[in-house]
């Protein structure tokens, strides 16, 4: 962003990666996958780079309200200063918090998340999947993510770009708004989980299993940490793959 | 014999509506314990939401079975209690069925039909029964409901089955007297259901019937008022305060959560200490977050009175089908159990003395508040628009911000925040380190 910024350039959407898809192994395959698609579709995109943080997010799932003022503070001046107006990310934590909570806060974007990103493109025609791609008749499942769903009301818009590849897609037996978490949220990513009969997770990555999917979809890199825990539990990991909207698309160009 | 009677009724009816009136002045106090909140916005869209949730019972449809027996005991027990106003008139004035002269036989047609309603809530009723006691339901027979909440929900049904019955007896008993021409009993078409039923007063004398028609109107008026001074004390209260609590519901995206703007400022001032007030130097700082009923909403606390104990937000959690402590319902029901004890404390003592005691730690846990992912089943799949998620994140800015309860990994991860401004501890000279690998 710095080097449009020095440039006098403004560019169409600032990609906000979330601390997930930039340190995170298995998420920067996402943000690899997303920035391959917006480079091939020849979209002006730029990144905060060092520049960006963690949206607080995570601290203030866990009660942790002035460590979060703190980082909305710290993002919403660098954003304002560089008159950021569009915003598209990778992580619906990271969405919700930037449609939802920054407003209140002084931070006014017009944000989406890269499933509702793809979508437009697919529908505008600028990407086009490959004729019989790489998931050419396999079964696919898709887990609505808590913060994308519930949170916000998007249920279609990911469930469109999964009909777009030439695939079946089944349902689990929770989807849409009565989805099940994949047990990240409200900063369990972060700890261990309270004491139980199972794991969060285990039980989502079962209910995808009992679909015959050999794909789950995701649009969330701490979903797709989880589910790929929990197929890994069923050792399905050699037949089931848990993989992003975005990478499924990059895969099919 | 009339006017003793009259009387009587006028005494009963005047106390059921005293202490009922006297019990709703008190919740609304309890209920205004609460932080001061403005839901006032938008009215268009809450008064939609009260038809559609609270009325139209939107959400419920959601599991069609119990949804149907619902809307049928609902709108039944609704719709028969039209009867009450004939009831009453006619317990005043010393009248006996007054309507019935004046509407002929649409009189016939109404009774009738109340009583096709009266039968169908008896069965809904049994069938409720049954699922609770005999079929187990998961969500009717969770370790939170031992107890009075459990008797509560069967008191309920019960009560209501009896009430209905009653009534269709009583019909049955007042067309016998019909038939043997009895004084004072005006004659009307036999009614749909107890038209039926009126053979098994056949060969009573009409003083035995009298007795019997009497004692049935007697008790399923007494048994309405009773009721109606049981519902403060019962789950059952949601008949009333599902309405108000559909339109006072969020009305922002479910994903959002409270802000503070108390902090908001703070960090702020912080940053910015030219914008900072003077300090006044009297100001007694916030708690932040929630410690006590006092420091919720009040409309987290309309929330627990509206709760009727179904358990749609529990069946819904993840963590509780994972095995962890936590449960939305149980969260609803400390916060009204609560409630109550403030309220009781209040009443003997005036005004509020402190008691040692906490909604925090007193009845919910710090595990269970630990196990929430915040996911927001529970107020999803709330069909009167309780916000569970929302009580839980003000005891955890509690537990976080006066206490410093966290467990270690989360104070690595504020760490890491604060630090690293990442959740992990990666240099922040890395954030872009993926570019060199794309």
């Amino acid at each position: 962003m710095a080097e449009y910024a020095a440039n006098g350039e403004m560019p169409e959407v600032l990609f906000w990666v979330g601390c997930a898809g930039s340190f995170d192994q298995r998420a920067q395959r996402i943000t690899r996958a997303f920035t391959q698609i917006l480079d091939k579709v020849g979209v002006k995109f730029a990144i905060l780079g060092k520049e960006e943080m963690c949206t607080g997010d995570p601290a203030r799932r866990a009660g942790n309200e002035f460590l979060f003022q703190m980082m909305a503070y710290n993002n919403i001046n660098t954003l304002n200063a560089y008159g950021i107006k569009k915003v598209v990310t990778i992580c619906p934590h990271c969405f919700n918090v930037f449609k939802n909570e920054y407003p209140k806060l002084g931070g006014n974007y017009e944000v989406m998340h890269h499933t509702t990103f793809l979508q437009q493109l697919i529908n505008e025609g600028k990407v086009v999947l490959k004729d019989g791609g790489a998931f050419k008749g396999k079964k696919i499942t898709y887990h609505d993510s808590c913060y994308l769903g519930r949170g916000n009301g998007i249920y279609e818009a990911p469930r469109e770009v999964l009909q777009a590849f030439d695939t079946e897609l089944v349902e689990m037996k929770r989807c849409r708004s009565n989805g099940m978490c994949c047990g990240a949220g409200g900063a369990q990513m972060f700890k261990e989980e309270e004491q139980g009969s199972t794991r969060i997770n285990f039980d989502r990555a079962e209910q995808a299993l009992e679909t015959g999917a050999t794909i789950i979809a995701a649009n969330c890199p701490f979903c797709t940490t989880m589910l790929t825990d929990g197929v890994k539990n069923k050792e399905k990991e050699d037949s089931v793959k848990v993989l992003d909207i975005a990478e499924m698309v990059a895969m099919s160009l | 014999m009339h006017i003793a009677q009259q009387i009587l009724f006028i005494i009963c009816a005047v106390a059921a509506v005293y202490f009922f009136a006297k019990k709703v002045k008190e919740m609304r106090r309890n209920v205004l314990l609460g932080r001061d909140e403005d839901l006032t916005d938008n009215k268009d869209q809450r008064w939609r939401n009260m038809v559609l949730l609270a009325l139209g019972q939107k959400k419920m449809f959601k599991k069609p079975i119990p949804a149907l027996l619902h809307l049928v005991v609902y709108a039944g027990f609704i719709i028969i209690n039209i009867e009450i106003l004939e009831i009453f008139i006619d317990g005043v004035t010393g009248a006996h069925r007054i309507f019935a002269p004046f509407l002929g036989s649409l009189y016939s047609f109404l009774v009738g039909f109340f009583e096709v309603l009266a039968a169908l809530v008896l069965i809904g009723c049994v069938v409720f029964l049954i699922r609770r006691n005999i079929l187990k339901v998961g969500r009717l027979n969770m370790p939170e409901l031992n107890g009075w909440p459990r008797n509560d929900a069967n008191l309920i049904l019960v009560t209501e089955v009896v009430l209905m019955s009653l009534f269709l007896i009583m019909n049955a008993a007042d067309l016998s007297l019909q038939q043997l021409g009895a004084e004072h009993y005006t004659a009307t078409e036999p009614f749909w259901i107890s038209g039926h039923l009126t053979g098994m007063f056949s060969g009573m004398s009409a003083g035995t019937l009298v007795a019997i028609e009497r004692t049935c109107w007697w008790l399923h008026i007494l048994g309405i008022f009773l009721f109606l001074n049981y519902l403060p004390y019962s789950k059952h209260l949601h008949v009333i305060l599902a309405f108000p609590n559909a339109f006072y519901a969020k009305l922002v995206p479910q994903g959002e959560a409270r802000n503070m703007k108390e902090i908001q400022n703070e960090v702020l001032y912080m940053m910015e200490p030219d914008k900072a007030p003077a300090a006044t130097g009297d100001a007694t700082p916030p708690r932040f977050g929630a410690k006590d009923i006092m420091d919720l909403s009040w409309k987290n606390l309309l929330d627990a009175y509206s709760c009727t104990e179904c358990g749609r937000c529990t069946s819904s959690c993840p963590a509780n089908l994972t095995g962890k402590k936590l449960s939305p319902r149980k969260i609803m029901m400390d916060t009204r159990d609560r409630m109550e004890e403030v309220g009781k404390n209040i009443n003997e003592n005036g005004e509020f003395k402190d008691d040692g005691k906490s909604l925090l730690h007193g009845y919910i846990s710090v595990e269970e508040l630990r196990a929430c992912t915040t996911c927001q089943a529970c107020v999803e799949a709330c069909p009167v628009s309780i916000d569970p998620l929302d009580i839980i994140m003000q005891l955890r800015r509690n537990l976080i911000m006066e206490e410093s309860n966290a467990p270690g990994e989360w104070n690595l991860m504020f760490g890491n925040v604060e630090n690293n401004m990442a959740p992990w501890k990666f240099s922040p000279d890395d954030r872009d380190a993926w570019v060199r690998e794309a």
